[in-house]
């Protein structure tokens, strides 16, 4: 096995042959477990960011990964992991927000003040740690080809037990989402929900971190959601075309990486972008041939 | 009777919002909740759904105690209308009123609530546009469609709040008949709260006026009246007609002070 755990990697060429391009891209370990993690977070982040959408809760979850970052970096200055240190900020963080309630009022300006000051605590834990810039970079931008096959079986872990709870919460947590003052008075604990769905996306968000860090979890948790209800008004549809497009902006990102000399989260999250506003700018088209 | 009270209080943060009521609303009746803001008509409604606790007395639903998630009850909650970028079709909000409630996917009874919704729709004339975007639908289609999903349950009871605020007067006056005629139908009991009695005037059986911390009960013709208003809350109400017969109540407004609905 070798061991390689470049931020970006060394170009190889690719040849006209598409086959001799996957052996290629396959070629190396770290590629493999980018490609197994990557497709794990992909599936979560694309049908947990439907619920985001759905929700109004975008700016929530971009504070939750950047509230992350500060536990995180201390995590590192304690010498402890900094996944544990990203997951336990997430958490708490998450549980706060969603105990504030869905609909509250000026939720956005309080998560926007605890941000504000969780992020001046990242500023601190960087300041400390005196060992490589890589470890904030990494958390900031993401890590995806670091991945060890280790930390690929625990993503998978918690994508499985992420999932399994999103379908187990599905119905309630849907009609919570459309009206909430309804669905409690229809027996749905909606409390309980939007801190239980806050906890699952703090828990999608510290892995989606590993693939294109706290900066930019925009890019795989919500814009693929944001473009497929561009789509259609089906939720189990728009949560599968999620998926997809969160899956292919994943391999497709890793690939062209792969055979350039620039990062990862770059190519993902331009594809993610570039999506999007041709789906928006698409749509008088659309509209007029329909 | 669907619904009775006795010596019945709310209270909220703490401040009592109306006491002393006592009232009887009758099996298959149409009840219009009136009163001005702030005076506690939500605060009813949230009573007899069950997620607000009487201060004192008593009240019963159907015979029992109010509980939360009642199906005898189909409930619209009052809303300035759907988030426009809401995307999910009228007919699965329909569906979630069939069984929205229950954990996990819809496994086995997805053909029973998607006949469920497409019964309920059809009733209340929401088919045409049962498959568009929720938010995207105009105000009195949204207001269709929350009706499907008040329905799809078979309620014995409907409670409205404000279902009629944001239409303008054309549709007011068609949602209104439509609820009538489908409670006829159906042998429903019907409570509406509306800040507007006059869209209401030709159709309600009965009239719960919540001012002034009391509630007052009676039929619309005897009850909004200057004299009976004026006895009630003892304060100078004026009840105004004007030449189309529509009616106003002046002077109960400034004797509210409470800060929720």
């Amino acid at each position: 096995m070798l061991e390689v755990l470049p931020l970006t990697i060394p170009n190889p060429t690719p040849s006209w042959n598409p086959l001799e391009d996957v052996a290629i891209l396959f070629h190396y370990d770290f590629m493999v477990h980018a490609f197994q993690a990557g497709t794990v977070v992909a599936i979560v982040a694309g049908s947990i960011g439907y619920f985001v959408v759905l929700r109004g809760s975008s700016f929530a979850a971009h504070a939750l990964s950047h509230i992350g970052f500060a536990g995180a970096a201390g995590a590192v200055v304690a010498g402890l992991s900094p996944v544990v240190g990203l997951l336990a900020f997430t958490l708490g963080s998450g549980v706060a927000i969603g105990a504030l309630g869905n609909r509250l009022r000026g939720r956005d300006v309080t998560i926007g003040i605890v941000l504000a000051w969780t992020l001046g605590l990242g500023v601190l834990f960087i300041s400390l740690y005196r060992g490589y810039a890589t470890e904030a970079y990494a958390l900031l931008f993401g890590e995806i080809l670091g991945i060890s096959e280790r930390d690929v079986i625990v993503t998978l872990i918690a994508g499985v037990i992420t999932l399994v709870t999103l379908v187990t919460v599905y119905r309630p947590l849907l009609f919570s989402s459309v009206d909430e003052e309804l669905a409690g008075a229809k027996g749905v604990p909606v409390t309980g929900l939007s801190i239980a769905f806050m906890a699952i996306l703090a828990v999608a968000v510290t892995e989606a971190v590993q693939v294109v860090g706290v900066l930019l979890i925009f890019a795989l948790i919500v814009t693929p959601a944001a473009i497929a209800i561009r789509f259609t008004s089906r939720p189990p549809f728009a949560i599968g075309i999620g998926i997809g497009l969160a899956l292919l902006f994943t391999w497709l990102g890793l690939s062209i990486a792969y055979f350039s000399p620039h990062p990862v989260s770059f190519f993902i999250t331009s594809l993610a972008f570039f999506t999007y506003l041709g789906v928006r700018l698409s749509e008088p088209l659309r509209r007029a041939l329909r | 009777m669907a619904i009775s009270a006795r010596d019945l209080a709310a209270s909220y943060a703490g401040r009592s919002v109306w006491s002393d009521a006592t009232f009887d609303i009758e099996p298959g009746s149409f009840t219009a909740i009136l009163g001005p803001n702030g005076s506690g008509k939500t605060t009813l409604i949230r009573m007899i759904l069950g997620l607000l606790a009487p201060a004192s007395g008593r009240i019963e639903v159907f015979g029992r105690t109010p509980r939360r998630g009642d199906p005898t009850i189909g409930y619209i909650p009052q809303r300035p209308g759907f988030d426009p970028e809401l995307s999910i079709r009228g007919r699965d909000f329909v569906e979630l009123g069939v069984d929205g409630w229950r954990w996990g996917v819809r496994l086995g009874g997805r053909a029973k609530a998607a006949a469920a919704a497409e019964a309920s729709i059809e009733a209340v004339g929401a088919a045409g546009y049962a498959d568009h975007p929720l938010g995207r639908v105009s105000g009195g289609e949204q207001q269709r469609l929350l009706l499907a999903q008040a329905l799809v349950g078979s309620p014995r009871l409907l409670l409205m709040d404000e279902p009629l605020s944001y239409l303008d007067m054309r549709n007011q006056r068609t949602i209104v008949q439509l609820i009538r005629d489908l409670a006829r139908r159906r042998g429903l009991t019907v409570l509406l709260i509306a800040h507007d009695v006059n869209p209401l005037l030709p159709y309600v059986d009965r009239v719960l006026y919540v001012a002034a911390g009391k509630i007052a009960t009676g039929a619309p013709g005897e009850i909004i009246t200057t004299e009976r208003l004026s006895e009630i809350y003892s304060a100078p109400v004026e009840v105004i007609r004007d030449s189309h017969g529509r009616v106003f109540v002046v002077g109960l407004e400034e004797e509210t002070s409470h800060p929720h609905a």
